[in-house]
């Protein structure tokens, strides 16, 4: 099941089946000028049903937004064998309830995603990404504010790592930083159609940010092999962990202004207990990765972290889960991020498409 | 305490990473609105003079470039690498088509000589045309000894020793100096050019200048007659058996019946 069936190169829709690996569709599409919407460091292995099941954020989310605005159509198979066909290539089709959203995210809960169809965006001809060092949480933040309205149109990727993130592939993977040591470090990526306008713009932007002091240092990646070497340092930061034993992770969204505190608060209270406890990802999406690693799987660190994450993150209304779904581990925790309602619905649902639960069963919805 | 005196050329290419296409008029490749960027081996050669003079073995690195206006922003990032000054030598894109590595060499041979220079560093060659003349055209005008394919470059009293990538494996030369040398891969890893090393840049001299200051004529002595892809790779073809192999092979004539 890995065909691509047709792409119309003026409108940009793609449509294939479910078991196309995400980077043999972007190569694909990229010969007729466009790209897939999403980007992610699994593209090698990653096929398109999964992604949609799981909704795939990403790196690119930031700029093309996300499954639920560029899918248009899916084919799934129900619990009962019944082929739903929700197949559309239209932008703008408000005949009837949106059906095509419930599948997608859904976990393979609600049944299995045979085809889709994809709007893809443009290639841009001219990308560039610089590397920042900052000192402190709060100028990221500024610059994030700063980046969106000095590169708006332009700007493509926003992700930050802390000083414990980048160590983690210092120390482990022998990977060189391009700058000197900070407390923070960002990743702006721009992605336009004029090149010298694009670089002006960014130049510009830097500087302004180095002469006001917010940026301490920094780089700007001059060519392709650059480029490659700097998105490793922050792709390569969940393998990186795995080096140091066995490693605890959350993917969580908060509310930018508390966003930093979550990783302060779980480094003092795991302590030396843990080998390092690390903050990194998509802060332009408002999604933190949270990390803590020890030599091999801690029954006291584990309960040190959980349920104290779940529970700060259900006081400041973020998600327990922005990319990675709930799944087996995290369904008993969903009602820290959804009200009882919500929930209440969501199980009436599954009961109508897999009314013998027999697709993903314990999984994604919780008991009670 | 005088130090070395060092020369970098620098050629701007199309990126490495680009898929390069072939113009319609089937006489060269397209360039515009492609991204360019520091031939690779130069970039190594800027480093390793950075080095040089991170080391206090160089007191002064002047790097060079000829070829149209957006050269410029090659130099500028040699400057932000580490150079000291740069100097441009504009070839108006209608000429530049036939600027080759001999009208190079000599354009270099004139600045080695004006700045006064006790290395000129080179990459061994360009990633565009691959021609790997210039380096030793300039030490053949200059009557200067030439250290190429350079992995690991030692500062001796008034010499060098210069190992060199050779096909049977290393060579190592002693060159006394004045010297040419030219970069290979494993010389070095060139370091990315700072935020506050891109500002201090803009500050550092670019002087243009023009090959008929030098005395040197952009006149070329061949024409391309044209350009073209490759052929395309055909699909290769599984069989079942030897047999059928052999059959295929004599059928495509690679084998006598």
């Amino acid at each position: 099941m890995n065909n691509i069936i047709s792409l119309d190169a003026l409108s940009g829709i793609l449509t294939c089946q479910a078991g196309c690996i995400l980077g043999n569709l972007n190569d694909h599409v990229s010969q007729h000028n466009l790209i897939m919407p999403l980007d992610l460091g699994a593209k090698g292995s990653c096929h398109i049903g999964g992604n949609l099941a799981t909704n795939a954020g990403g790196i690119r989310l930031l700029r093309y937004g996300s499954l639920h605005g560029s899918v248009l159509g899916l084919e799934a198979v129900l619990a009962n064998g019944e082929i739903l066909d929700c197949m559309s290539t239209l932008r703008k089709d408000n005949t009837g309830y949106d059906l095509k959203q419930l599948f997608i995210g859904s976990e393979g809960a609600l049944g299995i995603i045979t085809k889709a169809a994809i709007l893809c965006p443009q290639k841009s001809n001219t990308v560039n990404l610089a590397f920042l060092g900052l000192d402190s949480f709060n100028d990221v933040l500024d610059v994030f504010r700063d980046s969106k309205k000095h590169l708006s149109e332009i700007l493509s990727a926003f992700e930050f790592l802390d000083s414990e993130s980048l160590k983690v592939c210092t120390s482990n993977l022998q990977l060189a930083s391009p700058i000197a040591q900070h407390p923070f470090y960002i990743l702006i990526e721009t992605s336009g159609s004029n090149g010298t306008h694009d670089e002006e713009k960014l130049t510009q932007f830097l500087e302004t940010l180095m002469t006001v002091g917010k940026v301490k240092d920094g780089t700007v990646a001059v060519d392709d092999k650059q480029m490659q070497h700097i998105w490793g340092l922050r792709e390569r930061v969940a393998e990186a962990l795995l080096h140091d034993g066995y490693c605890y992770k959350y993917d969580v969204s908060l509310p930018l202004h508390d966003f930093y505190n979550l990783v302060l608060d779980m480094r003092s209270r795991v302590g030396h207990k843990a080998t390092r406890v690390v903050g990194y990802g998509h802060v332009g999406d408002g999604n933190l990765h949270l990390n803590i690693t020890s030599p091999s799987y801690d029954e006291e660190v584990a309960s040190l972290i959980e349920p104290f994450v779940y529970d700060w993150i259900a006081e400041r209304r973020g998600s327990i889960s922005a990319e990675h779904g709930l799944g087996f581990k995290k369904r008993h925790y969903i009602y820290h991020s959804k009200s009882r309602s919500a929930v209440a619905a969501m199980k009436a649902i599954k009961h109508l498409f897999d009314p013998n639960g027999i697709l993903n069963p314990y999984k994604t919805l919780p008991d009670d | 305490m005088s130090g070395l005196r060092i020369l970098v050329g620098c050629k701007r290419v199309i990126d490495y990473a680009v898929k390069v296409r072939v113009r319609p008029d089937k006489l060269g490749v397209v360039t515009e609105g492609v991204k360019h960027s520091m031939n690779p081996f130069d970039e190594i050669a800027v480093e390793e003079a950075v080095r040089l003079k991170e080391k206090k073995l160089a007191s002064e690195i002047i790097v060079a470039s000829c070829g149209p206006q957006q050269n410029q922003e090659t130099l500028r990032t040699a400057l932000a690498m580490g150079a000291d000054k740069a100097i441009h030598v504009l070839v108006e894109d209608k000429d530049y088509s036939n600027l080759q590595p001999i009208h190079v060499s000599k354009l270099l041979a004139k600045i080695a000589a004006e700045e006064k220079v006790d290395i000129v560093l080179l990459g061994k060659q360009a990633i565009d045309d691959d021609c790997n003349q210039t380096g030793q055209m300039l030490a053949a005008i200059l009557d200067w000894p030439q250290g190429t394919f350079a992995s690991k470059v030692v500062k001796k009293d008034g010499s060098l020793d210069v190992t060199r990538e050779v096909d049977g494996g290393l060579e190592t030369i002693n060159i006394k100096l004045p010297a040419v040398i030219t970069t290979d891969l494993r010389l070095n890893e060139p370091r990315y050019a700072t935020l506050p090393n891109i500002m201090k840049a803009k500050k550092k001299p670019l002087t243009t200048k023009k090959p008929s200051d030098y005395g040197v004529e952009i006149k070329s002595s061949h024409q391309v007659l044209s350009v073209e892809d490759p052929p395309t790779r055909e699909a290769g073809q599984k069989v079942e058996s030897v047999d059928l192999l052999v059959a295929k092979l004599k059928e495509a004539g690679f084998m006598k019946s």
